[in-house]
């Protein structure tokens, strides 16, 4: 017997694509010029229905409100708050990811395609290299599905990530004072990405994601920190060398290309140690836990750098 | 001479003590109003760091208006000498509460992990030598004081300006990235230390621009 039944839906309660996606460029239109008094983002989430997928967690989920709040997404600005404020007139339709690179097909995924893909909720724990975390009901599916599709050759080794560029649409992209070079950029070494924990996410909390989580399509590696989890795709590369990576260029001593959750190994100028669980205890009673290595995830991936001196690739 | 004094109606005198009493008040506002938002919810998912964050960054700000108050009155002749006690006491506590909120609500008492941070996190390290730094200075803001240290005084309180020195790469330290605020800040420090070097020379320069006054 399957663990999950889903709902029976009769068709005349399903909004019509055309309709939705009309309501949303009204919506976004009315965002744009001002009018729209919702705190962007919220507006553009629809429900989205996924079957429970593997990795299951018995931690306390963060509060949906702190997942879509409490966000790091420079684009929209340094601020925690900045991104669900100054992103609701980013718009996310029409939308592509091309996969390209050392493949034998390349190919343009439209966002109706990967919508179409066989999605699945993943529960994950979320680490920041600041210091905090979230436990996120993520919906997405296996890069690996992505990458199956497009046939890599023998010689890709990594695969390389970007983040679209849109100054009008995302206001820290502009200015005088922008926090990082664009496009953000990511990489994964391709066993990394292969690896069945590694999810492209289309959602969170049972709806597509706010446009301050990365809509429409981000990166999830939960057993690395946060800023490697690349929001808002447009492309996708695999390639033979290690690609460059946005944070790790802007500070190298600081931030590595590997970027493993690890307790062990400091952030220079701040302890891995323990992190701060957002959305817990309150002003007066601040919940610490301890850090996992690779953020409790090593059972899975450990493997996967054995031999490798986690001091010297952090 | 250039001067804004006639633009800004002076005070009168019976009000001097008065006002440095509402700057004190007023100085304490952003704190309390901040503790409220903290904890009523209104500072977000994260209201610790948050309200830890402003009450370092209202301290910049106050060490920055006590460095005003000398170029205030050398260029512009506005003598807000009267503020400056009451400005520098406020960074002070500021500066209390900022190290009092990670000790007590981001820390927890842990003071294992509070020495281990002062030993070994150079921003930290920083951060408290100026806490350090600041104390005397507070201590010494008196008159009674002003008056037992003579001029010893006033070599102590320039340990102001390291404290602000050591303020700014504390803020620098923190931030991943640096943005229009933590450079405005920054700016503005490196600023009023450099007017204190240039501060001899411009002055002899006005005072040999000025006619020579004519004694009655």
């Amino acid at each position: 017997m399957p663990a999950y039944r889903p709902p029976h839906i009769s068709p005349s309660e399903i909004t019509p694509k055309g309709i939705y996606l009309s309501r949303r460029n009204f919506i976004g239109a009315a965002t744009a010029a001002g009018i729209g008094l919702t705190a962007g983002g919220k507006a553009w989430a629809a429900p989205l229905t996924a079957a429970p997928g593997p990795y299951k967690l018995n931690e306390k989920l963060t509060p949906k409100e702190a997942v879509t709040s409490y966000n790091n997404f420079y684009e929209f600005g340094v601020n925690k708050e900045d991104p669900a404020q100054n992103s609701g007139a980013f718009k996310t339709t029409p939308w592509s990811v091309k996969v390209e690179g050392m493949v034998g097909k390349p190919k343009e995924f439209g966002l109706d395609e990967i919508l179409k893909m066989k999605l699945e909720e993943r529960t994950y724990r979320m680490r920041c290299v600041e210091g905090w975390s979230m436990v996120i009901p993520w919906i997405g599916f296996p890069l690996s599905a992505i990458l199956d599709q497009v046939e890599p050759l023998g010689s890709a080794k990594y695969v390389a990530f970007e983040t679209v560029v849109r100054p009008e649409e995302m206001p820290a992209q502009g200015g005088l004072f922008q926090p990082l070079p664009w496009p953000y950029i990511e990489g994964l070494r391709l066993d990394e990405a292969r690896h069945p924990l590694t999810i492209l996410a289309v959602g969170l909390y049972g709806e597509t994601l706010p446009n301050q989580n990365g809509a429409p399509i981000r990166l999830v590696v939960p057993w690395k920190y946060g800023f490697k989890g690349i929001k808002s795709i447009v492309k996708i590369k695999l390639v033979e060398k290690q690609p460059e990576t946005t944070w790790k260029n802007s500070n190298a001593r600081e931030y590595g290309f590997y970027s493993n959750v690890n307790p062990a190994v400091d952030h220079p100028r701040w302890s891995q140690a323990t992190e701060q669980r957002i959305g817990e205890g309150g002003f007066f009673g601040t919940k610490r836990v301890d850090t996992l290595p690779f953020n409790g995830y090593g059972n899975e991936v450990a493997s996967l750098y054995a031999g490798m001196d986690l001091k010297a690739n952090y | 001479m250039t001067s804004l004094h006639a633009a800004i109606p002076a005070l009168p005198r019976r009000y001097h003590a008065a006002s440095i009493w509402a700057l004190y008040a007023v100085g304490l506002c952003p704190a309390a109003w901040y503790f409220y938002q903290a904890a009523t919810g209104g500072l977000g998912f994260n209201p610790v760091k948050e309200f830890e964050h402003l009450l370092g960054i209202w301290a910049l700000r106050l060490i920055i208006a006590t460095l005003v108050v000398t170029p205030l009155r050398d260029l512009l002749g506005i003598n807000w000498m009267r503020y400056r006690r009451a400005l520098g006491l406020l960074a002070f506590y500021y500066v209390l509460m900022h190290f009092s909120v990670y000790l007590l609500l981001d820390l927890q008492l842990n003071f294992a992990a509070v020495g281990g941070d002062i030993a070994r996190r150079p921003y930290i390290t920083i951060g408290f030598a100026a806490l350090i730094f600041l104390t005397p200075l507070a201590v010494t803001s008196n008159n009674w004081s002003i008056r037992k240290l003579g001029q010893g005084w006033t070599k102590l309180h320039k340990l102001i300006y390291l404290i602000a020195i050591g303020g700014a790469i504390h803020y620098v330290l923190a931030v991943k990235s640096v943005t229009l605020a933590p450079f405005v800040h920054i700016a503005l420090i490196g600023l009023l230390l450099f007017y204190r070097l240039i501060r001899r020379p411009l002055l002899n320069w006005k005072r040999g621009r000025q006619p020579a006054r004519v004694a009655r």
